[in-house]
């Protein structure tokens, strides 16, 4: 456990020193939720309707920011090949590091996400379910965006598939996510909550396997 | 550490992007040896570093570290030196060693090693101020620390100065005198007694 412990502080420490990626992402999340009031108006009716994609979204495309370096920082400066020779089995490491990457990206998200909620005019109660959502959510952001990251960690310009192969993933997280909250607006009860629940804890404890398997292969090319 | 097992090659072949580099290699190396391995580039030295790591499946043949066979199990023997110095340029060399040690769940002396290198004035300095050379040195260093039986070392000589390479080869003796191995892809003499093995010129 304390290898894991290690390589999950360092991993935190290297995103949020200076140039790391977790200010990166929450500036992002931040600048893309006032953009969007700024183009559909000041129409706070319509603006609440569209709240809750609009940030889910723009949660799950702040956390896809980083994670192209998840695995690909340590496997271009020898680190990774270092890592896979400890003690710690590639299945915690890359547990670790989706631990590090949401405790530094999705966790920072759900904290200010209230905040952009008031921006759009939504209820009290839609935020908290906002909030709740993504915190239930995220983990699964950055568990099946470790596998994306592992599976194009020895590709240049790799960034711009791990989008691709991830974003279709991450579906069913935005539809539970922003409909949790939808069904808050209209004063139904739903589901969404516990379905987005079983898929997170699904992929997180899923993900650290496929992740690891695609990191063997990629450290044998 | 305790003396380590040898390391036993037998009959491997390694194929490289449908190239065959090598094939039959059998070497034995017993516990305080130094294996040099030369070669033009190309001829493998760094894949058969890579196999024996466990990083690379063989074409063919085995490789062992005393009762080890399995990648896997080889692997948490092996001291890594390779290309790349894993130099984190946002920390500094205390804060990669240190997490270096943690993660190996080695006891050794983050400090002393330092100085034993060379980079005790510089441990408190980001990894982007050092120089290639102190980078090399960050990660024999690191090698010392892991407090593995089997060291595999890539270029182990590259961009150090006088000092550093007398510095390495003071490791890597001291290391083999206490009955571990070490095995090395070169393309300079080691300045250590050792045995070598040219790759690339038969096969």
């Amino acid at each position: 456990m304390n290898a894991f412990t290690a390589l999950l502080l360092r991993d935190m420490r290297l995103a949020t020193r200076a140039g790391g990626s977790a200010a990166l992402a929450l500036a992002f999340f931040a600048a893309v939720a006032t953009l969007v009031p700024l183009g559909v108006g000041a129409d706070l009716v319509l603006l609440a309707r569209v709240a809750a994609g609009v940030l889910w979204v723009a949660a799950v495309l702040a956390a896809l920011l980083s994670l192209d370096r998840l695995f690909q920082a340590d496997f271009e400066d020898g680190s990774l090949d270092l890592i896979a020779l400890s003690p710690l089995p590639l299945e915690a490491v890359a547990a670790a590091k989706i631990a590090a990457h949401w405790l530094t990206t999705g966790l920072p998200l759900t904290l200010l996400s209230p905040l952009l909620g008031l921006m759009f005019g939504l209820p009290p109660g839609a935020i908290a379910v906002l909030a709740l959502s993504l915190l239930i959510g995220t983990p699964s952001v950055s568990a099946l965006g470790a596998i994306g990251a592992a599976l194009t960690l020895s590709i240049r310009r790799g960034g711009l598939i791990l989008p691709l192969l991830v974003l279709p993933l991450l579906a069913p997280a935005v539809i539970f996510g922003a409909g949790a909250v939808q069904a808050v607006l209209d004063h139904l009860s739903s589901g969404a909550l516990l379905l987005l629940a079983a898929f997170s804890v699904a992929a997180t404890l899923l993900s650290p396997f496929a992740a690891a398997a695609s990191v063997r292969l990629n450290l044998a090319g | 550490m305790a003396s380590s097992p040898a390391v036993l090659v037998d009959k491997l072949a390694c194929i490289r992007g449908q190239r065959l580099l090598f094939r039959d290699l059998s070497f034995r190396v017993e516990p305080g040896q130094v294996l040099s391995l030369e070669g033009p580039n190309g001829a493998g030295k760094t894949s058969l570093l890579r196999m024996i790591a466990g990083f690379i499946a063989p074409a063919a043949g085995t490789i062992a570290i005393g009762a080890a066979a399995e990648a896997e199990e080889r692997g948490r023997r092996i001291g890594w030196l390779g290309h790349h110095d894993a130099a984190k340029l946002q920390l500094s060399p205390r804060e990669v060693l240190s997490f270096f040690a943690r993660l190996y769940g080695s006891d050794a002396d983050v400090v002393s090693v330092m100085a034993e290198i060379g980079l005790a004035s510089l441990a408190d300095l980001p990894c982007q101020y050092l120089s290639a050379g102190q980078k090399k040195r960050l990660a024999m260093a690191r090698l010392k620390i892991s407090k593995r039986p089997v060291w595999l070392l890539d270029e182990p000589l590259a961009a150090l100065d006088a000092d550093g390479k007398g510095r390495a080869a003071g490791l890597v003796r001291t290391h083999c005198l206490a009955g571990g191995i070490a095995i090395a892809a070169t393309h300079e003499p080691l300045g250590l007694a050792c045995e070598r093995l040219t790759l690339g010129a038969a096969a």
